[in-house]
């Protein structure tokens, strides 16, 4: 049992000093929309402002929660940096009519997709949701962070704010 | 010439995930023996992509596969890899791959890593894009079976029509959209049996349509498949079918839906003889409300292939800030039910033939219930730093058809009403602790349980919770066990390292439409994911 322990804590601080290095550009993979239509991820576009991209589905509570928190503030997002967010739904058949009926109930603006087999999930080599993705105006993946805590949504804003200004993002 | 080599985009990225637990000897709870102390699974994908080309491999490792897993996973090896390219309208495929046609009633290939479920196909795929509007795929291979692939070879093809994409000039900027498909599968198995006449090319057909109009949504499905005895449908002779109808409407701050299903016969296998979650083609999700709180998600429910239908209803409302019910921050109240039963039909005696039918359908109406829910959940936010989740629900669970499939009552069936409050209080902008409090009664099975649960976020890097599930209404008082249970997470970027000590209970964990069972266990448990 020691030794499980030991191997465990250096396990832990030696991952924890890697740091996301940039993932490229967004992979194309054929996705959803709300009405059906199939859309290529290749059509994400902000005119040159940065996209939030973030992986949820009805069932995750934490995804919806951050959703929510975000909606709070996303007007002025909006306004002061013209920040977008693309919600990605991994719902598939079995929930997959809840998709729309959460978003319009909730009154969320945000564009929202449905990958209902994960191929834009496994594309972007997400293991579990919720899972959020910065991307640069030029449409290169510049950060990342799974799952979702109260108040992440503040260091996602201050790091669009970074971004736009140049600066070097927080991890 | 340069410039066009260099808009081509070259990128390696992938992800990875080690899970291992550390068994304590425990057999008060019922929790196996386990020699080797320690048991992990591992896997770990890396993808390179370079333009419009992308291939790729995923390793998978089971020293051995930890325990409520299948024990057929054992070993190492790449079960998947791929070569993909895209050549103006046509995306090809060589190697495995994941594919859904429709709902998936017909033919789902994909994977839910959480289950280790993975059902994709070894083979050839092609997409091809004639014209505007329209999509076809084929496709043919065996799908995996653990480390190896299944005996029957599976072939496909599917069609799909946007009608608005389609007559663009007169279409497009319609309200109403229409989409439309058809698709085909056929399996070849060979005939193995010395008894039975088993037929070897099994085939399955159906089509699909959804109509979009502003708020409003419908989906319909339908499939409909030959003789295709099997050890699920105990080798019937019968003709399979299966239909899905979904409904929504929904305008802001209001949503209303409404979906239906019927199934008789559709389990669909590339091998007959197969069990549990191998080598399945179609996919048939439970239509239940998908439940998260431990308690709700005790006694999940599983479409039963051989007979079932079912509906659920749901109906969502959400209070705008400033009403007299929804207050300064709005409320939100979400009404859900469910129900599914067996189909009305007869068995008929067996002749002497080497096709035998079992049963008949006597007529279009529900049989033998299976289960019910029926679900209220309230979220409200009461101030800038409160909030909560109230969730009532009230569940009816047939565990012989469930759990054993067996339409004869041996278990009791099992009614339960379970009350859940969920509250998180925000003590700084950054900062969070969250109290679950949740209890479920019952007079069957194994009795009421409470379970309590804190869990604190000081940041976004990390956070610790305590959970504890007392089962203190066990009929038998020796056994009203305390599962205590704490857990440690560490969280930068994508990578997320856990580490929980202490009881779990024997439970039926589901993702989609697929579950496992896991036993009870005692120990340290360790998961670390990541991504680059």
């Amino acid at each position: 049992m020691k030794k499980v322990i030991v191997a465990i804590i250096v396990v832990v601080v030696c991952s924890m000093s890697f740091t996301f290095e940039g993932g490229g550009k967004i992979p194309i993979v054929t996705i959803k929309n709300l009405d059906g239509s199939k859309v290529s991820t290749s059509t994400f576009t902000n005119n040159g402002k940065p996209i939030i991209i973030s992986f949820w589905a009805t069932w995750c509570k934490p995804c919806k929660k951050e959703l929510d928190n975000i909606l709070d503030d996303y007007a002025d997002w909006q306004k002061e940096t013209g920040v977008k967010i693309i919600a990605v739904s991994i719902d598939d058949a079995r929930t997959m009519p809840k998709v729309v009926t959460d978003v319009k109930s909730k009154g969320w603006p945000y564009e929202v997709y449905i990958d209902d087999n994960q191929d834009f999930k496994r594309a972007m080599n997400v293991n579990v949701v919720p899972h959020v993705f910065i991307v640069d105006g030029n449409g290169e993946i510049v950060w990342t962070h799974n799952s979702y805590a109260e108040g992440d949504e503040i260091k996602l804003y201050e790091n669009i704010k970074r971004l736009i200004k140049g600066e070097k993002l927080e991890h | 010439m340069f410039s066009q080599l260099k808009d081509i985009v070259e990128s390696i990225h992938g992800n990875f995930q080690v899970d291992a637990q550390y068994y304590n000897k425990d057999t008060s709870i019922g929790a196996p023996i386990v020699p080797q102390k320690v048991l992990s699974n591992g896997f770990g994908n890396i993808n390179y992509i370079r333009g419009n080309f992308s291939a790729g491999i995923r390793y998978e490792s089971y020293n051995p596969v930890m325990q409520g897993f299948d024990p057929r996973y054992q070993g190492s090896g790449i079960p998947y890899r791929y070569a993909r390219y895209k050549i103006r309208n046509l995306d090809i495929t060589a190697g495995n791959f994941y594919e859904q046609f429709g709902s998936g009633l017909i033919l789902r290939v994909y994977e839910e890593r959480g289950l280790l479920y993975d059902n994709t196909i070894d083979g050839f795929r092609a997409i091809y894009s004639p014209y505007k509007g329209i999509t076809i795929k084929g496709l043919i291979g065996h799908q995996r079976t653990f480390f190896t692939t299944s005996p029957g070879v599976v072939r496909a093809g599917d069609i799909d029509i946007n009608i608005n994409e389609l007559f663009d000039s007169a279409l497009v900027n319609k309200k109403t959209k229409v989409t439309i498909g058809g698709s085909f599968v056929s399996k070849y198995q060979a005939n193995q049996s010395p008894t039975l006449n088993q037929p070897e090319n099994v085939g399955c057909g159906g089509g699909r349509l959804n109509i979009n109009r502003g708020g409003f949504n419908m989906y319909g499905e339908y499939a409909y498949k030959i003789n295709d005895p099997s050890y699920i449908n105990k080798y019937s002779f019968k003709n399979g079918q299966g239909a899905y109808v979904s409904t929504s409407y929904a305008a802001s701050g209001f949503s209303i839906m409404l979906a239906g299903k019927y199934v008789d016969n559709m389990s669909y296998r590339s091998d007959r003889d197969q069990t549990l979650n191998a080598a399945m083609i179609n996919y048939m999700p439970a239509l239940t409300k998908y439940h998260t709180y431990l308690m709700a998600a005790y006694y999940p429910y599983a479409t039963q292939p051989n007979g079932e239908m079912a509906a659920q209803g749901e109906l969502q409302y959400k209070f705008k800030k400033g009403s007299p019910i929804g207050g300064k921050y709005g409320m939100e109240i979400a009404l859900n039910g469910s129900m599914a039963y067996g189909i009305d039909s007869s068995n008929i005696a067996p002749k002497n033939d080497t096709r035998q039918y079992h049963y008949v359908v006597k007529s279009f109406s529900p049989g033998q219930k299976y289960f019910h829910d029926f679900n209220i959940e309230i979220n409200k936010k009461f101030t800038k730093k409160l909030k909560g989740t109230f969730l009532y629900s009230n569940q009816f669970y047939n565990k012989s058809i469930v759990q054993f499939n067996t339409p004869v009552q041996e278990y009791p069936n099992i009614k339960t009403n379970i009350f859940v409050l969920d509250v998180t209080y925000k003590y700084k902008p950054t900062s969070s602790i969250r109290f679950e409090g949740q209890t479920m009664q019952t007079m069957q099975d194994k009795g009421s349980w409470v379970v309590g649960m804190v869990e604190w976020t000081p940041s976004s890097n990390f956070f610790a919770a305590i959970l504890d599930q007392y089962n203190y209404g066990n009929a038998d008082p020796g056994k009203r066990y305390h599962y205590y249970l704490a857990t440690v997470g560490f969280i930068r970027d994508a990578m997320r390292i856990t580490l929980s000590y202490g009881k779990q209970r024997a439970g039926i964990f589901c993702v989609g439409g697929v579950c496992r069972t896991i036993p009870a266990s005692d120990g340290l448990a360790m998961t670390i994911s990541t991504s680059f």
